[in-house]
């Protein structure tokens, strides 16, 4: 593989595996804290999956990097803005509401995603994503479920889904953004175009919206971006410094 | 007697599910295949799902046991990936286990493509009375690869094995 192509696939695997470090940490802050009993067990084996795929992809990435780099080197000592994760899964929890509404619009764009990488020509990556994907398919079933059932619901479940769909609405342009060194990855079809995904994602996304009764707003309003380059939200920095205390109190540490 | 791959994967045949004790790591379908070379095992196994935290201990069970025969100079325990774990691997002997542990066995995927929307699909049979009236209360069980239902005949909580 040459350089260029290996930088660009490097980049892209630390994105999808720190989309999923990222969003398996905060789903873990609701251990202990959801409603009920059943969404705090959900809530902590999605967090899981979340985990182990991100354990999976960043072991990956720091294989094709070269550098001896493991996922636990590339999780806790990288400082933010080596971080390449999307900005909508770094937002804070707020409540259920929010939560879901988070974990649907990413759901469906990781179903789309890796349904894509699984038939990668980057086989290890095509690997992962096979199992990723059928994990993922049961992360959005439960999250679509919880959709429908907040937005058809009560008049405060219902109220506070559209407070959670405004809040969260304009970090969906960024899933659909290609990043330049991708062009290198999707001519050797190592991934795919995330751009041409944006229409089956506004499918499904519409379809689960009008079950639930709830609007989402326009595509033309303002959309954040720059998770990919490093320009994280004033939030990552402080989930970071929770969740790489440990490591950096202790380095060289091993269980 | 000289150690054989059929005669270690008898011994993995004792290697049990940390979570399901009655179930074997074999008839779980997790074990692809086993080598032995002058001595060293090299057993590999397929992850269940990504982020299983029993497969660290399965390794662990899977080196003592072999270990243990006296006759093994080094275990290896490779993961591979592909092709990826799935319920179909699970033995009819590993989901009558199953269903003796009172955890209804997954349904058979075989070419069904694992779809997200709502399904209309028949119900789940409750391992304790075998009714289907049955409901889903969650995705999610005590483990990411169990579901939680509840029968309505005989009123008790069950988890189901999720198809994968």
């Amino acid at each position: 593989m040459d350089h260029s192509t290996k930088a660009a696939l490097f980049d892209f695997v630390v994105s999808l595996g720190d989309d999923c470090l990222v969003l398996g940490h905060r789903l873990s802050e609701w251990c202990g804290h959801a409603p009920f009993l059943e969404e705090d067990i959900a809530l902590g084996n999605i967090a899981l999956d979340c985990i182990g795929q991100a354990t999976l992809l960043l072991n990956l990435a720091g294989l094709i990097e070269g550098k001896g780099r493991t996922a636990d080197d590339l999780a806790y000592w990288r400082d933010e803005t080596g971080f390449r994760n999307h900005l909508l899964v770094e937002q804070l929890n707020g409540d259920f509401a929010d939560t879901i509404v988070r974990q649907f619009f990413f759901d469906s764009y990781a179903f789309l995603l890796l349904e894509k990488l699984a038939a990668s020509e980057y086989s290890p990556l095509a690997e992962v994503a096979q199992k990723a994907l059928k994990e993922t398919i049961y992360h959005l079933r439960h999250s679509r479920e919880w959709v429908v059932r907040l937005g058809d619901g009560t008049a405060e479940s219902h109220q506070r889904m559209r407070k959670a769909i405004d809040e969260f609405w304009p970090y969906t342009a960024e899933l659909f953004q290609e990043s330049p060194g991708d062009e290198l990855l999707i001519a050797k079809q190592f991934a795919p175009r995330v751009s041409d995904l944006k229409a089956r994602w506004l499918e499904i996304i519409d379809t689960a919206l009008a079950e639930a009764k709830l609007a989402r707003p326009g595509l033309d309003i303002f959309m954040y971006s720059g998770g990919r380059d490093g320009k994280h939200s004033e939030y990552l920095g402080h989930m970071l410094a929770e969740m790489q205390s440990v490591t950096r109190a202790h380095p060289g540490a091993t269980w | 007697m000289a150690l054989t791959s059929e005669k270690c994967l008898e011994i993995l045949c004792q290697v049990s599910d940390p979570e399901i004790p009655t179930l074997s790591i074999v008839d779980l379908g997790i074990v692809r295949d086993v080598a032995v070379e002058s001595g060293a095992v090299r057993v590999r196994i397929t992850p269940t799902y990504s982020g299983c935290p029993a497969m660290k201990m399965i390794e662990q069970s899977i080196v003592s046991a072999l270990e243990a025969t006296g006759e093994v100079r080094q275990v290896f325990v490779e993961t591979v990936l592909h092709p990826p774990w799935t319920t179909d691997w699970i033995t009819d002997e590993g989901k009558r286990q199953l269903k003796a542990s009172a955890i209804a066995p997954p349904e058979e995927m075989a070419g069904d493509k694992l779809v997200f929307l709502p399904s209309s699909g028949k119900s789940v049979a409750c391992p304790f009375c075998g009714s289907s009236d049955t409901e889903l209360r969650s995705q999610f069980g005590a483990t990411a690869c169990k579901a939680l239902y509840f029968c309505a005949s005989c009123t008790q909580p069950f988890e189901y094995f999720k198809p994968f």
